[in-house]
């Protein structure tokens, strides 16, 4: 079902956007993602349509062939998509993040190499930041990037990889000296570099169309020119890309959280026992509004945060707020949605129980929401 | 060019709840109508072999002299109210409510855009076939002209008049038929048919008007050496027809999968020239259009009924027969 939210955008081609946003959630998303997450198949053909239609490069710059979007305008877009099939929301927010850092950070020349494929919507990226001993503590990763003569040779796993063996390019984190986050660097790598391979996908609670796998790196050659930013920069440029991916974590658990509320409102108002409608009984309808009121704040908060990194201002701790309160606000409201439709709501002929499943990944990805609480704690400072 | 002319239309008016079987509009135009090629297919699966392009360019653009010239197509859109949404007449005159649905673009509409654009890839690009989106309807119904050339066409006709307001498929065919003869493309590409009528007639009578071979119900489109090829679908598979251009084509929705517009293509459409045009400008006699000049009428409407209980096959051992029975007679199978 198409969302009723009425939007606002900072840039007027972004409105025009929207219809076909919307078209594409309802004739390619909304119909298959239920039977595809069963079936725990990542839908490779829609990133490729979602590509052509240049909706994996919104918020990137024209002159490499992006969008050139606010990131304001992109979120919501995300948002839109995560509510019809979070996977794919997820999926074209992870994308950015693993383009983000050679748009932000490459030099000109390796952005005029790269750049404009990934961003054309053929290929798809992933991220590999954490390891199964480096998870909230990233900065401890032991991936390693030996020098060789024209480059490195890297070595390790990567774990929890979104996209892991399906992707294109994987762009990771490797340590390059002992000398803790400053020892980090970052590399971008093609998926068919000798060495590099999947494992298995996990098998997960959520999600399951969006396949999370270790990467293995074993012993894969990189020339120096992979190298993105300075060789030691590589946890600033993570955590980066991660601040504007944390808003991506927010749209996509709002655009659940909608999900969720449509699904149980319009449950509420078919459902009768003791001779009315269920929503006409104050004890749900006051649950209806809770969520209601949630979601929305949810979606100011990001919104705002957006704003302010569009104006390029800071916007880390706002990122990490946004982040905190709407998983949360997904985690409570995808609950509430679950009992609004009773039993219905926990068998799996209605969605409800699989907004519930994915918002419980949102709390944890990009940072678990604990570690928000730390990056938010750490901005709190007598002025 | 040809105005209306009523005494050239073979069908009685005014009448109510027309429907016309639509092998009995192609007798119409029999004399100028696609030719019948005798190849015949029952096997449904398509010929999707891929056309040489450069070929086909080479052959077409080849006029007297040697010159190349621009391929034009013209593909009719109309605007429609969403085709899940309830649909409502205006009871003050019988005509539809198009305030009452989203209004969208008529969804065969946009296989035939996407056709177009196939087209004209496969000619070399806009440099050497150029489509031009046309429409007939109130000012909001720009709106599909837009998207069309969001899709990827170049330009667009909006044909918009107060006197258009409650014309039925032969007015408005008259209307299509005038801007048509005005643009003077080679081919014309319609959708076969729209979600709110329903009626299939109107390529049948733009072709008709405009003196032009009709291939209706195309699965599949060629163009070569100043010919038009389809393969028309049947009940049993498809047959191969074939015409001269300047000619009319239909499309199902079998044809292709219309793309989704792109961000650039949003961005680019917001530049690209539509022209406007009144009935006045076409020569069109306001007397023949709109409510009063359509030889069909809605004389009255009533609301669907409640849906009747569907029927239950038992099965007693022979439920498959049954089910199949149910089907075949349904045209199902
Ligand atoms: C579906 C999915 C997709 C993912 N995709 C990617 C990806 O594409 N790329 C990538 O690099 N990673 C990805 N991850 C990994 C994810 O980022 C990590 O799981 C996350 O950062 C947490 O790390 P961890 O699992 O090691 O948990 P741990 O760090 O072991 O944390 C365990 C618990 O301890 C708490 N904790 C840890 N430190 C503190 C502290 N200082 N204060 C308070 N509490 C603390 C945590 O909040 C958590 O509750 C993905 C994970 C999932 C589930």
């Amino acid at each position: 079902m198409a969302l009723t939210v009425s939007r606002e955008f900072t840039d007027p081609s972004a409105a025009e956007l929207l219809p076909t946003v919307r078209q594409m959630c309802d004739d390619l998303l909304a119909p298959r993602a239920a039977a595809a997450e069963e079936a725990g198949e990542f839908p490779r053909e829609v990133f490729r349509t979602l590509g052509a239609a240049g909706l994996l490069s919104l918020p990137f710059p024209e002159e490499h062939g992006g969008g050139g979007l606010p990131l304001h305008d992109y979120l919501q877009v995300i948002e839109e998509l995560a509510s019809a099939w979070a996977s794919v929301g997820l999926g074209v927010s992870v994308h950015t993040l693993a383009c983000f850092p050679l748009a932000i950070f490459g030099s000109a020349e390796q952005q005029q190499r790269w750049l404009p494929a990934m961003l054309g919507g053929e290929l798809l990226g992933a991220y590999c930041l954490s390891e199964a001993d480096a998870g909230s503590d990233a900065a401890a990763l032991t991936t390693r990037a030996e020098r060789t003569q024209g480059g490195y040779r890297v070595s390790g796993v990567k774990s929890w990889i979104s996209h892991g063996g399906v992707a294109d390019f994987y762009v990771a984190m490797v340590r390059t000296s002992d000398d803790g986050p400053k020892g980090i660097s970052c590399l971008l790598l093609d998926a068919d570099s000798p060495g590099l391979s999947a494992r298995p996908p996990e098998r997960k609670l959520g999600f399951s169309a969006s396949p999370t796998a270790q990467m293995v790196f074993d012993d894969v050659p990189a020339d120096g020119d992979r190298l993105i930013g300075q060789e030691g920069s590589g946890f600033g440029i993570a955590l980066a890309a991660l601040d504007g991916g944390r808003l991506g974590m927010a749209a996509c658990a709002v655009g659940i959280a909608q999900a969720a509320l449509d699904l149980a409102v319009r449950y509420a108002h078919e459902r009768h026992q003791f001779g009315r409608a269920i929503a006409d009984f104050q004890g749900l309808s006051f649950l209806l509004a809770d969520m209601a009121t949630q979601v929305a704040a949810a979606r100011a908060l990001y919104l705002t945060a957006a704003r302010k990194r569009d104006r390029g201002e800071p916007f880390g701790v706002e990122a990490a707020m946004a982040k905190l309160f709407a998983t949360d606000m997904a985690m409570r409201v995808t609950t509430d949605a679950v009992q609004v439709l009773g039993g219905a709501g926990y068998v799996k002929d209605y969605p409800a129980e699989r907004y519930f499943r994915e918002a419980k990944a949102l709390q944890i990805v990009e940072g678990t929401n604990q570690i928000q609480r730390v990056v938010i704690g750490r901005g709190l400072r007598p002025s | 060019m040809r105005g209306l002319r009523r005494d050239r239309c073979p069908l009685p008016g005014p009448v109510t709840g027309l429907t016309v079987p639509l092998s009995d509009l192609e007798m119409i135009g029999s004399n100028r109508s696609g030719r019948l090629t005798g190849e015949s297919v029952t096997d449904p699966s398509w010929d999707q072999q891929n056309t040489d392009g450069p070929a086909i360019a080479r052959a077409l653009r080849l006029v007297p002299g040697g010159a190349f010239a621009v391929v034009r197509i013209v593909v009719c859109v109309k605007q429609v109210p969403d085709s899940w949404a309830e649909k409502k007449l205006n009871p003050a005159d019988n005509t539809l409510d198009r305030d009452a649905a989203d209004a969208v673009v008529n969804e065969l509409d946009e296989f035939a855009v996407e056709e177009a654009l196939q087209i004209q890839e496969r000619l070399g690009g806009p440099d050497d076939c150029q489509v031009t989106v046309l429409t007939v309807g109130p000012e909001k119904a720009i709106e599909s002209v837009r998207k069309g050339l969001q899709m990827g066409a170049g330009d667009g006709v909006h044909v918009v008049d107060d006197a258009i307001h409650g014309s039925d498929a032969l007015a408005t065919s008259a209307i299509l038929a005038a801007a048509i003869e005005r643009l003077a493309p080679d081919l014309v590409l319609m959708g076969s048919e729209s979600t709110d009528a329903r009626m299939s007639v109107v390529p049948a009578m733009v072709a008709e008007r405009t003196g032009r071979p009709q291939l209706t119900f195309a699965g599949k489109v060629d163009i070569a050496d100043g010919t038009v090829t389809v393969q028309r679908v049947t009940d049993y598979g498809y047959d191969v027809v074939e015409a001269p251009l300047p000619a009319l084509v239909s499309v199902v929705e079998k044809i292709n999968e219309p793309r989704y517009p792109s961000f650039k293509g949003i961005m680019a459409a917001k530049k690209k020239p539509v022209e406007t045009l009144t009935l006045a400008d076409l020569g069109v006699e306001p007397a023949v259009v709109g409510l009063s000049g359509s030889w069909s009428a809605v004389q009255e409407f009533a609301a669907r009924p409640p849906r009747a209980a569907g029927t239950v096959v038992t099965d007693e051992g022979d439920g498959g027969t049954k089910a199949a029975d149910f089907l075949s007679a349904q045209k199902f199978i």
